[in-house]
């Protein structure tokens, strides 16, 4: 065959692609493999495709698809943290002379890859899932807005997931850092498909996190229960409101900004060079736009979640519920005024810094409320220190330290010594891991029973819960003291012997970490074989507060019988106060959405749409598009889409909880 | 449809206009129509015939233009007015404006001081 034959079918992919040199990406490759054909193999020994097919990939049901994300997060959690623990080895390792174990061109993919899968596939679907369980159950809705559409951004996520980890295997991945700045992540600079990989995944996931935003304000919204106003809402539902919000109004602005990057990649425009009136410092000042509001969108959920746990935990109402609903709409407006200070260094001047530097201070008082708020919800509150609650103070204790470093970093001059060094890094990582992921470890304890009919193991939890807490100390406060000390971030190896030890303390903080994760899986294990033992037939394991806990755990394919009516901020919590009695018959049959294979096909298409322009396979790019064209325009036509529960069965399912809720008393 | 009672929350169902906006009439299609397509005809002229002698009033007018363009979608595309969706809409539009004009104003103001200072023509012993 021709040359240029090959060139046309495989374009710019060959066998060099296949990283076969790099002796850890095999070793990795060949595990992956193993284990994959392992998981592989059993769902088709126990003839599980059908199953997984019709109950789950293809369900538009908001429950399983908020599983779907908590899973994907989870497993891209064990690939992120696999990258932490190679850069924390390799720095422990690179000194006196010593190049380590990774190469430069490894190592700096992976810390790319260690930012990017963080925050977008591990933070953003474990936060997505989390408000996709929860919200349309505290709202007493029956699903979301758009049930659908809800399946098809879970599928795009995934999607992204996916070219993510194809870079590891073909290819590689962006040397960028994860905000992949030009002129480095320009075409001059990264010729490569790392960078194309990078935009590709992130262009395919944002399209699935865009329409979960639009979904999810549409359900809060629109479907409240009656009686619900929206200073009625529970917390979490009003932080998922103004998170959404953002994802709205932000997500677009990342996405523009990457189309621009890839223009000037794919065909030569020069928005971001340094040349022909292009501009680098313009990608960093949009993509920050974006990346401000980011790391809003990931910590307000966690604040919501929050509150629930400790006023259900305190067995208080929440303390200031309306100074909670302001702080968190003003952070919502705020966030959208501080995005300078991500480059104060890059030479605006002193007023438009001091600007910056006053909005990014002033963000921190509606914080600094909602600390007090939860401090005066527990005071005089029965507290029980069960997990979700130590994850909860644990959070309060840790977070104050990292907001105070925020505070330290938000003035410029502190900044212009500070940026860029290790003292950032532990600075994020202190809010994100002491805020965002402690949340979602309480999120996922607390609506651990609510999702499957059981609670989660207290020992093993535990476990888990310190050897996180003493490995995030471990890990990250070393990296405050080699920051100040102007140890930059990102390095590979060192000159200077003495600061070896302070990369020793964080490598062994990593370990601990490493054995929490551990500790987690061994605690989801143990508690799914222990199900009977930890069983709960209340649907109310922990005394609630809100309407997720009024129905049964796991809840009924249509959520509530009927829309309950909502007459207090705690509806569920009132609703018992007042002697609430369980409808017995009189059941209607339930209207709902039916499961589609759409989302999933269309996601499909959209990775090998990627594949074909990240490898310059034009054929396949289009293909694929004229593909996913057709197939969304043929969707609409489907009129086949809903079906009724019948009056029986809902009469059926019911009478099983009556009888479950009387053998439990 | 399946009672009173749970009307509300019946997720979307084929055929199912339950909510009360208006969706417009052909004479509000075509009076949009019109306007954009002369909305976009003009800033074309404009351009192509170098009508105006100074090219930043050109820029500015075409700009003007966008901006009329913009609502005019937004009321006969869009069907968008302040009661439509007990005010959401409008609260949206509002948020919306907020934003855009926090981003724009704000990257104009960042990237113009950039230049200002980090340019290499100016001479640093005339900084301030």
């Amino acid at each position: 065959m021709s040359e240029n034959l090959i060139k046309m079918i495989f374009g710019r992919l060959t066998l060099e692609s296949f990283p076969l040199h790099e002796p850890i990406v095999v070793v990795t490759f060949a595990v992956v493999a193993l284990m994959g054909m392992a998981v592989l193999g059993a769902i088709t020994y126990f003839r599980l495709w059908g199953y997984l097919w019709r109950e789950w990939f293809t369900t538009v049901d908001h429950k399983r698809i908020g599983i779907m994300y908590m899973i994907l997060g989870i497993i891209m959690l064990l690939r992120g943290f696999a990258d932490a623990i190679m850069m924390r080895l390799q720095q422990a390792m690179a000194f006196n002379g010593s190049e380590g174990y990774l190469n430069a061109h490894h190592y700096d993919q992976i810390f790319t890859a260690h930012g990017v899968i963080m925050i977008f596939f591990v933070a953003m679907p474990l936060v997505t899932g989390l408000m996709n369980y929860v919200v349309p159950l505290q709202i007493g809705a029956r699903d979301v807005a758009f049930p659908f559409l809800n399946n098809f951004s879970f599928w795009m996520t995934v999607g992204g997931a996916v070219l993510v980890m194809m870079s590891l295997f073909v290819g590689e991945f962006a040397r960028t850092g994860w905000l992949a700045y030009p002129p480095l992540s320009g075409a001059e600079a990264s010729p490569g498909v790392g960078v194309d990989y990078y935009i590709w995944a992130l262009q395919v996931a944002g399209v699935g996190t865009t329409l979960s935003g639009i979904n999810l304000i549409c359900t809060i919204v629109k479907m409240r229960a009656p009686g619900m106003a929206m200073m009625k809402m529970p917390v979490f539902t009003w932080t998922s409101l103004c998170t959404n919000v953002l994802i709205v109004a932000t997500f677009p602005v990342l996405t523009a900004t990457l189309v621009l990057l890839s223009l000037d990649r794919y065909v030569g425009t020069n928005f971001f060079t340094n040349d022909l009136g292009g501009n680098p410092m313009m990608y960093v000042n949009l993509i920050w736009i974006w990346g401000h509001p980011e790391v809003y969108i990931l910590i307000l959920p966690a604040f919501g979640i929050f509150s629930e746990v400790a006023s259900t935990f305190s067995g208080k109402r929440l303390f200031g519920y309306t100074s909670m609903v302001y702080a968190t709409v003003v952070i919502t407006i705020l966030s959208y005024l501080v995005w300078l200070h991500h480059f104060f260094t890059m030479g605006s001047g002193a007023s438009v810094n001091s600007f910056f530097g006053i909005t990014t201070m002033i963000i921190s008082i509606p914080t600094g409320a909602k600390i007090f708020n939860w401090l005066f919800t527990m005071y005089r509150g029965r507290i029980r220190f069960e997990l979700p609650m130590m994850w909860t103070i644990a959070f309060m204790l840790t977070f104050t330290i990292g907001g105070m470093t925020g505070v330290l970093l938000a003035v410029p001059p502190a900044d212009f010594v500070l940026h860029n060094s290790l003292f950032l890094v532990a600075h994020f990582h202190n809010v994100i891991i002491g805020g965002v992921l402690y949340g979602l470890f309480a999120g996922i304890t607390f609506w651990w029973p609510k999702a499957f009919g059981f609670k989660l193991d207290p020992f093993w939890g535990k476990v888990s819960f310190w050897l996180w807490v003493v490995g995030f100390f471990f890990a990250f406060m070393p990296l405050y003291v080699l920051g100040l000390m102007g140890v930059t971030r990102r390095l590979r190896v060192f000159d200077d012997p003495s600061l070896q030890i302070w990369f020793w303390l964080a490598g062994f903080g990593a370990f601990l970490i490493f054995c929490g994760i551990g500790a987690m899986l061994v605690q989801f294990a143990v508690s799914i074989m222990r199900r009977e033992q930890l069983r709960d037939t209340t649907g109310d394991p922990w005394d609630g507060r809100t309407l997720e806990w009024a129905t049964s755990s796991p809840p009924p394919d249509y959520n509530f019988a009927f829309t309950p009516v909502v007459y207090d901020n705690d509806a569920w919590w009132d609703m018992k106060k007042r002697g609430y009695e369980r409808p017995m018959d009189g059941f209607k049959p339930i209207h709902m959405p039916k499961n589609t294979g759409v989302g999933v096909v269309i996601a499909g298409l959209s990775v090998a749409l990627s594949v074909g322009l990240i490898w310059y396979i034009w054929w396949l790019a289009a293909v694929c598009f004229v593909a996913i064209l057709a197939v969304a325009i043929s969707h609409t036509f489907n009129y086949d889409r809903d079906f009724h529960i019948e009056a029986d069965e809902v009469t059926r399912t019911e009478g099983a909880r009556t009888k479950l809720l009387a053998a439990g008393e | 449809m399946s009672g009173a009672n749970t009307k509300a929350h019946v997720p979307t169902a084929p055929h199912d206009d339950h909510d009360d906006h208006s969706h417009g009439s052909m004479r509000s299609y075509l009076i949009g129509f019109l306007l954009s397509v002369v909305l976009t005809a003009i800033p074309f002229w404009l351009v192509m015939n170098g009508v105006l002698d100074s090219k930043m009033v050109t820029a500015i007018v075409i700009m003007a233009f966008a901006i009329v363009q913009i609502f005019v979608h937004m009321i006969y595309f869009l069907h968008m007015n302040a009661r439509s969706e007990q005010g959401w809409t409008m609260m949206a539009l509002i948020f919306t404006l907020i934003v855009v004009v926090i981003a724009l104003s704000g990257s104009l103001w960042v990237m113009y001081h950039l230049n200002a200072n980090m340019m290499p023509v100016h001479d640093m012993q005339q900084m301030p």
